[in-house]
């Protein structure tokens, strides 16, 4: 199992996910000025709600007065001027912060991505290799928006308590010093306990969760087995109770937020009394004039406001940490494979031989993948390679375009050891089109471009020729520009794996290994692949691994693996 | 995740609330307590205004409104509790409807409707399930709840500010439906502005999803560092676009706020001209004061309950279309025709393909949504204790036929029988009980080696279970093993090759007493050697059993005593292949 792997086991020590969380917060050029709008924009938002309900209330208890309307005019205005800029600054609030969480988006994308591309998918723990990169992606996503809704609320939390608290100390010092601590206890105590017992919750929610996963997905699986034997009901009822239980600690989960939710209503009303206790004996000694009263309790009130999405930016803080430290797994990885410090150049012009000399892989738990093999691929030669599944072949073609070194033997490129050559010369020079190759989702055209950007339209079709893509092409409404849909799906299994073969002949890689490229054809059209993929290559060298025989029964050399080493070859004179 | 259908929207919403059912009571008591909680506001804003007057016209000290401030006191608490029971209210009722929901779905996929998973994407049902199922909560405990609080408090805000002043009621009155117009028209405007959103946020996941799926292929053609600035540029590209739609967007919801603070500041300067002219207290106008943003927060609070639900009911389109997929194939009880077809009498004994022939008699048959025919009017009799083989190119409809002979799938016209009794007639139980499957990929699942053997025989002792296991040629595995039948296979367990997989099917096979076994392509993963070998096994099966054999391998077909060919889903010729004295 991979370090990565094994970090989405582990929970990860508090000090690391903080670290992690650290190195994704750090902010990087110019986030930190949007960071610093998005916040003063969150408190002149919050502020201008307390303005409006603090004027309010000194308008009408000094209307109570009876005084000249005239002379109200200041504060209906300022009422009405508080009202639309609350408006205002918080559609300027939501631009800014939306801004704000793209441009990080895409800075963590572009980050993390450049982290994985050297590693390579192989990096992961094979069996659920899918999951971790969707997860990957998940990740990221769920990073996007940490400035928003985890780290703005409390800079603007703490700028709107240090406002108010001394808005309403200049009208009694006494009611800014109280609600400067009901505030100060409130934003602190709220989330902090919220944050703890939510982080239980949610550590006992995700296995509960992937459990379930795991349920459905065997059962869905072998949906047919199960109703044939009978076994359905039971399986559906196994299932109920892993929902339940996730549904369990879901419950246990709420009843925090709804703690939550009484603690701070109750937290509200604690700073609301405490503020009336203070004020009503000053406005008896006259310390608080009787007319500012009514804007002091007011003031409160809006105050609040601004420690409400404290509790939610405590969790997601939480939430940000371990997706942070999954990331962070990831980066620390090194490459299995990296380039040379001084890369030697392949000699120009020259006819040269692709050789494995004694080479010897073992998998990660000791099994032999390949135990002393030696192969030569020729220009122009065509090779194919058999052998039961398992056997190591898979192995084989990935040392030739080195994404793995064997641990003993060498693998030459024009008597070069691979090692010793740039990676991107290597994979120039030989290319691997693998069984489950990756079809994007774009056009046909761009699936084909992606071996060699500046091929031209002819040579698109002359390799849409050759894999007998050509026609099904041609009837698409928009040709080499129709779009092939998610990963493929608007492509048969076959003709999503011609396309993946066209790609090795638009290269111009001077050897080509076609990994099981006919898994997905029958019979007769697998043997017509190819043949027509060994005339296209021309001079080039082909390697075709395959376990069906009778395919490449015209080849040069047939290589036969078995348990890791070559059983036998039959060359055709 | 999928893009959001925006027509789609208003139909899950109804289609969900009829779900709230399996709650009531939870429902209930959660706009109970919304009420409660809207009659707690106005009770605050009273007592507050009364005290807040009292101590400003210099009646008052804190020793005479010592009861009024308990009092007070008390509300701000019980009103802290109801703010906490009804949030509570409204999770346990939504975990109510989840739980109901899940089990449905899950009862759809496995009981009524197996084999469902081939025409949608195992995976992402699985999201849907969990993550899916798990996203609706915003709706249940956030939408539905919220939607109780903007009815009950503005309509306790108007009745008590009505009698005290008609003036500002009026404003409050005025300001609502201007209110509720702009939330329809944001709710209209979702359907461009979260869409774009939405759909611009997605497209670019699914795009960098599809590169980081991808990349291998893109190391293999050295394209993985290019990848690298592309990311970087679409990123940028969707942020100058989706800001550009997001400054519109976000001007619906500006003009809703502007309407609530200017009808809060319009109340606040109405309420000072009454004062001065004398024609209201100042305790009454406080207490309109206090009730104007308690008036608007509730409904400014379902505008973004109505966001926040926009994942989950994407999720829940998804969900519900397999939920409302049309009627079960095999629901329990008999395989009943549609509503009008006269439904045969359930026979009083289920026909065995062991004494019986299996008919298909002109059947014909097209998936949901496909216009092409799977099967066209294809006629097939097994005869009992046949061994037959369909040969035929990818999509000629043999998996289709196996299907049919399974009952997983009931034909468009024509009918499948067994002895003359029409399978539709028949429980999907007692039918399933005669057969036996071998497909292309056995499932292997997480339990012992024994365990899956015995899937549909759970009582096998390990005797019988062990010789099952010898003849689909299991021995040498099993031999090799430390715990022999006991080694724990599937996730987790020991990893099988394909070929062993698709020996414990037959394994199964034999130790079931199925008169009928159905294959569907069960060599297209193995070389030649394993191929043979399962295919020995198929031909024991066969000695005392009817065999449909799907395959497009020739050596194997030629196993059968009859082969017949399907192209483009009907049968072009069905002579012996060969005769075997059995």
């Amino acid at each position: 199992m991979s370090a990565f792997s094994a970090g989405i086991g582990a929970r990860g020590s508090r000090r690391r996910r903080a670290l992690a969380l650290w190195r994704v917060a750090r902010l990087r050029h110019g986030e930190g000025r949007r960071l610093a709008l998005t916040v003063i924009l969150g408190w002149a938002t919050v502020i201008s709600g307390v303005g409006l309900l603090t004027a309010s209330g000194y308008l009408i208890s000094r209307a109570a007065q009876r005084p000249l309307f005239i002379t109200l005019m200041v504060a209906v205005t300022t009422v009405r001027a508080f009202g639309l800029s609350r408006a205002v600054f918080r559609y300027l609030e939501r631009l800014a912060s939306h801004d704000l969480a793209l441009r990080v988006l895409a800075r963590l994308r572009t980050g993390f991505y450049a982290a994985l591309a050297p590693l390579g998918a192989r990096a992961l723990e094979e069996r659920r290799r899918g999951d971790l990169l969707a997860r990957f992606v998940a990740d990221v996503d769920s990073l996007q928006d940490l400035y928003l809704r985890a780290l703005a609320p409390p800079l603007v939390a703490l700028l709107v308590i240090l406002t108010t608290a001394i808005a309403a100390a200049v009208m009694l010092p006494a009611a800014g010093l109280v609600l400067a601590a009901c505030l100060v206890a409130m934003a602190l105590l709220v989330p902090t306990l919220t944050a703890a017992a939510a982080a239980g919750a949610g550590r006992r929610q995700a296995p509960a969760r992937a459990r379930l996963a795991d349920e459905l997905l065997e059962a869905l699986e072998g949906s047919v087995e199960l109703a044939l034997a009978g076994r359905a009901q039971e399986r559906a009822a196994r299932i109920d109770r892993a929902s339940q239980r996730l549904i369990r600690l879901g419950v246990r989960d709420a009843l925090v937020g709804a703690g939550a939710t009484t603690l701070q209503a109750l937290g509200g009303g604690v700073a609301v009394m405490a503020v009336l206790i203070v004020a009503i004996p000053a406005v008896r000694t006259g310390a608080l004039s009787a007319v500012l009263l009514a804007a002091v309790v007011l003031l409160t009130l809006g105050a609040l406001e601004g420690l409400a999405p404290l509790p939610l930016a405590a969790r997601r803080l939480s939430a940000s940490g371990q997706a942070a430290s999954r990331l962070a797994d990831i980066s620390a990885l090194e490459p299995a494979v990296s380039d040379p410090p001084a890369p030697r150049l392949l000699p120009a012009g020259a006819a040269l031989a692709l050789r494995l000399e004694h080479v010897s892989v073992r998998f990660s738990d000791g099994t032999r993948a390949l135990d002393d093999v030696s192969l030569t691929l020729e220009p122009g030669a065509r090779v194919a390679l058999t052998g039961p599944s398992g056997a190591g072949k898979t192995t084989l073609a990935e040392l030739l375009v080195r994404f793995a070194d064997p641990q003993a033997g060498t693998v030459m490129l024009g008597g070069i050891d691979l090692r010793e050559l740039a990676l991107d010369e290597v994979r120039a020079s030989v290319v691997l089109i693998a069984q489950d190759a990756h079809v994007f989702t774009t056009s046909v055209r761009e699936n084909l471009l992606l071996a060699r950007r500046e091929a031209c339209e002819a040579e698109l079709w002359a390799a849409l020729r050759a894999v007998a893509l050509d026609e099904h092409v041609r009837s698409l409404p928009a040709g080499l520009d129709e779009l092939v849909g998610e990963d493929g799906g608007l492509l048969s299994g076959g003709q999503r794996q011609r396309l993946t073969v066209a790609r090795a002949l638009v290269s111009d890689a001077r050897f080509i290994v076609l990994d099981e490229p006919t898994s997905q054809l029958d019979g007769p059209t697998a043997a017509q692949l190819i043949e027509g993929v060994a005339q296209a290559a021309g001079d080039r060298g082909l390697l075709v691994i395959t376990h069906r025989s009778a395919e490449v029964a015209g080849f040069d050399t047939v290589y036969e693996l078995r348990n890791g080493r070559l059983a036998s070859a039959t060359r055709t004179p | 995740m999928a893009a959001r259908e925006p027509d789609g929207k208003s139909r899950v919403d109804l289609r969900l609330a009829r779900e709230t059912r399996a709650a009531r009571p939870h429902f209930l008591i959660g706009a109970l307590l919304g009420v409660l909680s809207a009659a707690l506001t106005v009770a605050q804003a009273v007592l507050l205004a009364r005290v807040i007057a009292a101590v400003a016209m210099g009646r008052a000290t804190l020793s005479t409104e010592r009861s009024a401030l308990v009092a007070l006191g008390a509300v701000f608490a019980v009103r802290a509790l109801v703010a906490g029971g009804f949030e509570l209210s409204g999770r346990l009722g939504a975990a109510r409807v989840l739980t109901e929901l899940r089990r449905r779905l899950v009862q759809r996929l496995l009981v009524d409707r197996p084999g469902l998973e081939r025409e949608e994407r195992t995976g992402e049902l699985v999201a849907a399930a969990v993550q899916g199922v798990d996203g609706l909560e915003s709706y249940f405990a956030g939408y539905l709840p919220s939607l109780v609080l903007a009815l009950a408090v503005p309509v306790a805000v108007l009745a008590w500010v009505t009698p005290i002043d008609p003036v500002v009621a009026l404003i409050f009155a005025l300001t609502i439906p201007v209110l509720i117009a702009f939330m329809i028209l944001i709710g209209v405007g979702a359907q461009s502005r979260t869409r774009a959103r939405w759909q611009a946020l997605t497209l670019l996941s699914s795009h960098f999803l599809d590169v980081v799926r991808g990349l291998e292929t893109l190391r293999a053609h050295r394209r993985e560092g290019a990848q690298v600035q592309i990311i970087g540029t679409v990123g940028e590209r969707y942020r100058a676009e989706t800001m550009g739609t997001l400054r519109l967007a976000f001007v619906s919801s500006l003009v809703l706020e502007l309407c609530a603070m200017l009808g809060t500041a319009l109340a606040a300067a109405t309420i000072g001209v009454q004062l001065t002219g004398g024609h209201l207290s100042l305790d009454a106008g406080l207490t309109v004061l206090f009730l104007a943003p308690e008036l608007y927060g509730p409904l400014r609070a379902v505008g973004q309950q109505f966001h926040a639900t926009a994942d989950g009911l994407a999720a829940a389109g998804r969900l519900l279309a397999v939920l409302d997929r049309t009627v079960p194939v095999a629901a329990a009880g008999p395989l009943a025709g549609g509503a009008s077809s006269a439904t045969p009498l359930p026979p009083s004994r289920t026909p065995d393909p062991r004494d019986e022939p299996v008919r298909f008699e002109r059947v014909s048959f097209a998936y949901p949504g496909s216009d092409r025919l799977a099967l066209d009017e294809v006629t097939l009799t097994l005869a009992p204790g046949e061994f037959v083989a369909v040969i035929g190119p990818s999509g000629a409809g043999k998996s289709t036929l196996a299907a049919l002979a399974l009952g997983l799938v009931r034909p468009d016209s024509g009918r499948v029988s067994c002895g003359g009794v029409d399978l539709r007639a028949l429980s999907p139980g007692s039918w399933r009980g005669r057969l036996a499957w071998v497909p292309q990929r056995t499932k292997l699942f997480a339990d012992t080696l024994a365990a899956n053997i015995a899937l549909a025989v759970p009582q096998a002792t390990i005797a019988e279970i062990g010789d099952a296991a010898a003849q689909a040629g299991l021995a040498d595995l099993i031999g090799s093993l430390p715990s022999g039948l006991q080694t724990r296979i599937g996730d987790g367990g020991r990893r099988l090759s394909a070929g062993e997989g698709q020996r414990i099917a037959l394994a199964r096979a034999f130790l079931t007493d199925a008169s009928l076994v159905v294959l569907d392509e069960p060599t297209a993963n193995l070389d030649p050697v394993t191929a043979a070998l399962i295919g020995d096994g198929i031909e024991r099966l066969a000695r005392e059993r009817t065999v449909l054999l799907i395959t497009h391998d020739a050596r194997l077909a030629a196993r059968a005593q009859r082969t017949v060919r399907l192209l483009g889903g009907a049968v072009r010729t069905s002579a012996p292949a060969k005769v075997v004295t059995v």
